[in-house]
């Protein structure tokens, strides 16, 4: 990627001062050069016990995680809880430090491995790397004014005059709903819905290429979740931003995604674009997790898979694969060795054993004009 | 009640207020339905909608300063009987018979409902002596049982364990192994897997439907989750404010819904069936605050069929509109 491309906001504060200013700058983002690569990334936290707080074993959160994220596309972490989506995040942001592995995050041409990268060049690598949080109560400071709340990242790197930074904060107040008259009020006179607007607005500031959101809807009511959920593919489309979007919903993460990645205790299982893992999934975990979600029609109540157990501990994962005690496709095979990733259909990565002889079962888009599409 | 047979329990115009300082909020706002025998009856709606409430007072106990202020929740007992839980004191005996007894109930969060300092076994043994004349010994057997009804393994040795060493979906069955250790013919699940994750989840609905099969008790569940209502329920309350706004049969609200509350909702909702990257018809604005309740219908300023001057004026009244179908929008009337 030549430097011509580069959009205005990854470079230093210019001469005038002024923060990149919204609007198409990013919008040539979405061709297919990885913005960010995460090759075999681990974290593993040590567990302590006695005196002398010996390390006894390991919590492999994050097992040799590996992916591509595009420029300007929507990937989706999926798991249930445990699984290590959110310690991914946090490592691909750097707030904890990975136990090995690579983050390659594309930089002027370049690729900086933000794993490594020490911390006074890290500084700089922030502004485009931001993230959006879960729980729109308390991640925002109740002392803090909507516009301190917005600014500070803008102070924090020390963008522009006082007027310019609160010219921008009316800016992002508009670009996310809400109305620039109420920034000199505090979070706990907003919505759920709105603080979680505000928590946009923050992580837009410094003009982001990549933006994580960590369960952006999921402690919101679910009138709110849909308008949550369309600004923030409108905002993609305007900003040309590169989401990694980590969730627990699978409904959720279909209307946001392009690319989904399942992943279970550490590993990710099985990577796909969205239509293709939702029709066809190639690992027994995503036909479970996805047969697992009730659906919102009562005709539709079917024969589920129910998994029997729990999910394994990861600091005592069972041998092989992960999944085996769950499984019920289990081989010997599963039990002794730990599948490889291969590539089952174009794009479409998935790591067991069987991948290629079962035939799962997938989620089936209803007839035009059934069940829900055709009210009002 | 034209029905010649009597609903489990039935719950007229029941009225549930906050009376704080800053102003009274009406948790439950008139809010009648009916729970019947061996069913499951799914109470759908945001936070705020008063859905929680409404098992409390069925329950009686409501947290100070909350009372109900009118309304009737009429129970039927075992013996054909009935009974007014609103004419009951709250902590009397009568009510206490009743409260694990004929009605079990099932929490959200397993965790702050089990206490951390007494064992799963300790918790259990006394709900089953509080409401059965038997020995230590025989409460100790049934509750063992009861934990291996619920599907947890090792129950001899999971009994004398804490909550926290139990992981969440452990918790959830081990709390639905409380509430039905004195056979309840009613349990009243208030959100019971909304902490959990969907695998799990799954688990525990299915654990619900086999214990309602084998047990014929009726189940109230409560929750935000219209996948979960879909699943599981017979019939379907769906409240808004305090109110209710809506209500009938599974199929009819899912497949013919008339407020126009139950219509955006459903729309709004994000599904795995539909397709990638749609953008959704969302529901504008917010839940308000119980404080700045709207005037008249208290869904009409998200409303997109309200009629300017009537729905911001009046309160529309829950009407029947067909067999088993209740709603409450001017729109039919």
């Amino acid at each position: 990627m030549s430097a011509a491309g580069l959009p205005q906001g990854t470079r230093p504060p210019g001469g005038d001062g002024r923060a990149a200013t919204l609007g198409g700058d990013h919008a040539a983002g979405s061709d297919t050069t990885a913005l960010l690569e995460v090759k075999g990334l681990k974290k593993y936290f040590p567990i302590r016990r006695g005196f002398l707080q010996k390390t006894v074993g390991q919590v492999k959160a994050v097992d040799d995680v590996s992916f591509v994220l595009n420029r300007g596309e929507t990937l989706s972490l999926v798991g249930e809880s445990g699984c290590g989506k959110t310690t991914t995040a946090r490592c691909i942001l750097r707030a904890v430090k990975p136990t090995a592995g690579q983050v390659l995050l594309s930089d002027g041409g370049e690729m900086l491995d933000v794993a490594t990268l020490p911390k006074s060049r890290l500084r700089g690598l922030r502004r485009q790397m931001q993230m959006i949080f879960q729980d729109p109560f308390s991640s925002l400071n109740p002392r803090m004014t909507l516009l301190d709340i917005v600014g500070e990242p803008l102070l924090v790197h020390g963008v522009g005059s006082v007027q310019d930074r609160t010219d921008r904060v009316v800016e992002l107040l508009r670009l996310v709903g809400l109305r620039p008259e109420y920034m000199q009020r505090y979070p706990h006179a907003f919505s759920g819905g709105q603080r979680q607007r505000i928590g946009i607005a923050r992580a837009l500031a410094l003009n982001p290429r990549l933006v994580v959101a960590d369960e952006p809807v999921s402690a919101l009511d679910v009138s709110v979740q849909a308008q949550i959920l369309n600004l923030l593919l409108e905002l993609q489309d305007r900003l040309g931003l590169t989401y990694l979007f980590v969730a627990h919903d699978l409904s959720v993460v279909k209307h946001i995604s392009e690319r989904v990645a399942v992943m279970y205790v550490g590993r990710i299982v099985e990577t796909a674009p969205t239509e293709a893992l939702f029709a066809s999934p190639k690992h027994p975990y995503t036909e479970a997790l996805l047969s697992a979600v009730p659906k919102p029609d009562p005709r539709a109540r079917s024969e589920r898979i129910i998994l029997q157990g729990e999910v394994a501990d990861p600091a005592n994962t069972p041998p092989g694969c992960h999944f085996h005690p769950r499984c019920s496709y289990a081989q010997a095979v599963c039990r002794e060795k730990a599948p490889v990733q291969q590539e089952i259909a174009p794009n479409h990565f998935v790591s067991c054993h069987r991948a290629s002889e079962l035939s799962l079962r997938g989620v089936h888009r209803p007839m035009a004009g059934g069940g829900l599409t055709s009210h009002r | 009640m034209p029905n010649a047979t009597k609903p489990l329990l039935s719950v007229r115009n029941l009225r549930t207020s906050f009376f704080q300082d800053e102003g009274t909020t009406k948790a439950v706002d008139d809010a009648s339905f009916d729970v019947a025998a061996g069913k499951t009856l799914g109470i759908v709606g945001e936070s705020g909608c008063g859905k929680s409430v409404t098992a409390q007072s069925i329950l009686r106990i409501v947290d100070r300063p909350g009372r109900i202020v009118n309304g009737e929740i009429v129970l039927t007992r075992a013996d054909g009987s009935q009974t007014d839980l609103v004419k009951l004191e709250a902590s009397g005996p009568e009510m206490r018979s009743i409260r694990g007894g004929d009605i079990g109930l099932v929490f959200q969060e397993p965790m702050t409902s089990f206490s951390p300092v007494h064992t799963i076994g300790a918790q259990l043994i006394e709900a089953v002596l509080l409401h059965n004349a038997v020995s230590r010994k025989e409460a100790r057997r049934r509750g063992i049982e009861a934990l291996r009804s619920v599907g947890i393994p090792k129950p001899e040795r999971r009994i004398d364990e804490y909550s926290f060493e139990l992981s969440g979906g452990l918790r959830q069955r081990a709390m639905i192994a409380v509430a039905l250790s004195c056979d309840p013919r009613l349990l009243i699940a208030d959100e019971p897997t909304t902490a959990l994750d969907v695998t799990t989840q799954a688990q525990i609905l299915d654990l619900l439907r086999k214990l309602q099969r084998e047990r014929g008790m009726a189940i109230m569940l409560i929750t935000h989750n219209l996948g979960v209502v879909a699943e599981m329920a017979d019939d379907v309350v769906v409240m808004y404010l305090g109110r209710v706004v809506e209500q009938g049969n599974v199929d009819d609200i899912f497949h013919d819904p008339k407020h126009p509350y139950t219509k955006a909702l459903l729309q709004s909702i994000p599904s795995i069936d539909s397709a990638p990257r749609s953008k959704l018809p969302a529901i504008s604005g917010s839940i308000p605050h119980p404080f700045n309740r709207p005037k008249g219908c208290p869904f009409h300023p998200r409303c997109i069929s309200s009629i300017a001057g009537r729905c911001d004026t009046d309160e529309p009244l829950l009407k029947p509109i067909g067999a088993g179908r209740q709603v409450s929008c001017f729109l039919y009337e």
